[in-house]
């Protein structure tokens, strides 16, 4: 078996294998993270939530993928048929990508290239393109508009998301997703850097088009925004794609400032339970603030949403920038300044 | 394959089977569910009417503003990726030269914020 998979062969077959252990349960993650929104945000407002198909209602993921699977495809006549069914393919497509680099345990990821966070922010800055795409081809105006407004909306946060990934490389000196997390044995980035998990937090709302910032979507001004003309599968791509988008800004942050599969305080208790059980309860912690903030703050106004992106994030991210490289520097506590 | 690339062998994986997943949604579903299209069911949703004409027009001139504010800045982080990983190697002249790199950045900043092209209203 060894020698098989050091073959050329034999180790595409275990990237095959190595890669299905880590999509399959990722598919099956995104489809009960639709059923934990509607249950915690039934939850917060005092409802029972899904609860008829199966114990619990926790079949009900599957009865709504077999339903849009049974539904007509609509393709609008003015719409470019194949940058139509291209889009949510796109945005899909690239938010199981980004999983690639993910490490879930110490030596876990896939691939563990030396340039693992300028891929993910390489990847998540693609995902613009199947939304704008998506707006453009359906040729409806509320279609256009949503795209527009998204693809404002994801590039600006992009940039204070930019500045507060820097910050933590300064910090790290790698670019290594697992350089990162072992970085953080001491003390988890949110402790020390914990304005830049604030922000960085909430640019990964508005890079996921999560309410409050879900105006793209704003269903009283522009309908559904950018996929109004979508149905069936196509329309389940978007979402699917969303959905699998949160989970990895929830890992993302994770891995950037809440120390990724190690334990809390590296003590006794929490060490005997493994890694990879921490990396996902931390990462349905992130998810329950996601599902929290939607339940619990109304939608901003597209002017008071680029204010804040612009005016606040970024100018405060940079002067963050500069008051951490400038301490480590002035303290000589840089990664790697004593070799 | 030179063996620096070989650890990017996983991604053109992903990318296989990302497509082949999303292409088989898509295409499972039209062959599974009944199709039955007309022309009223295929016009853009406008509010119940008849569109009017195509929505590819014009839009307001501040998205492209910030686009291109956009490239500017992320030109920036990305320029501050490999400076963030090297700092203790190019020490505090590198500090330095990163530090008036941003003042200049910072004065256009302050330019546009004055010029009113962050404004919404």
């Amino acid at each position: 078996m060894e020698a098989f998979f050091a073959t050329g062969f034999g180790h595409l077959v275990l990237v095959l294998l190595q890669t299905l252990a880590l999509l399959i349960p990722l598919l099956i993650g995104v489809a009960y993270l639709t059923y934990a929104e509607r249950k915690v945000l039934a939850a917060i407002q005092l409802r029972k939530g899904p609860n008829v198909v199966g114990p619990f209602g926790l079949a009900q993921p599957f009865a709504d993928a077999l339903k849009m699977l049974m539904k007509e495809t609509i393709i609008p006549t003015g719409a470019n048929r194949l940058l139509f069914l291209m889009a949510p393919m796109l945005t899909f497509s690239l938010a199981v990508l980004a999983w690639a680099v993910i490490p879930v345990n110490e030596g876990w990821a896939i691939a563990d290239i030396n340039v693992g966070v300028l891929y993910l922010f390489a990847i998540s800055s693609l995902g613009v393109y199947g939304i704008i795409i998506a707006g453009w081809a359906s040729n409806s105006k509320y279609a256009f508009l949503g795209a527009l407004r998204s693809a404002a909306q994801m590039v600006s946060y992009e940039i204070s998301m930019g500045f507060v990934i820097v910050t933590v490389l300064v910090c790290v000196g790698s670019l290594n997703l697992t350089d990162i997390v072992l970085a953080q044995r001491h003390v988890w980035f949110c402790l020390p850097l914990f304005p830049m998990f604030i922000i960085f937090f909430i640019s990964t709302l508005a890079e996921t088009n999560r309410s409050p910032f879900d105006l793209p979507e704003g269903e009283s001004e522009i309908v559904a925004g950018f996929f109004v003309e979508y149905s069936a599968m196509s329309f389940a791509l978007f979402f699917l794609g969303e959905y699998a988008n949160m989970i990895l800004m929830s890992a993302m942050t994770t891995i950037l400032f809440l120390g990724g599969w190690l334990a809390p305080f590296g003590i006794e208790p929490f060490t005997w339970v493994p890694g990879p059980i921490w990396f996902i309860l931390k990462i349905c912690f992130c998810l329950f603030i996601f599902l929290w903030v939607r339940a619990t703050f109304p939608r901003y106004r597209y002017d008071q949403l680029m204010r804040l992106g612009w005016k606040v994030f970024l100018p405060f991210s940079m002067i963050w920038l500069v008051l951490t490289a400038g301490v480590l520097m002035i303290f000589g506590w840089l990664p790697g300044a004593g070799t | 394959m030179p063996p620096s690339l070989i650890e990017y062998l996983p991604i053109l994986v992903f990318g296989a089977i990302a497509a082949v997943i999303s292409i088989a949604f898509v295409g499972g579903s039209l062959l599974v569910a009944r199709q039955k299209p007309y022309a009223e069911k295929l016009s853009a949703y406008e509010c119940g009417f008849e569109p009017f004409d195509d929505a590819r027009r014009r839009f307001d001139v501040r998205f492209y503003l910030v686009a291109i504010l956009f490239i500017i800045f992320d030109l920036e982080v990305a320029f501050l990726f490999p400076w963030a990983v090297g700092l203790a190697k190019i020490g505090v002249f590198g500090f330095l030269s990163m530090m008036g790199f941003l003042a200049v950045l910072t004065v256009g900043f302050i330019y546009e914020w004055r010029k009113g092209a962050l404004e919404w209203e």
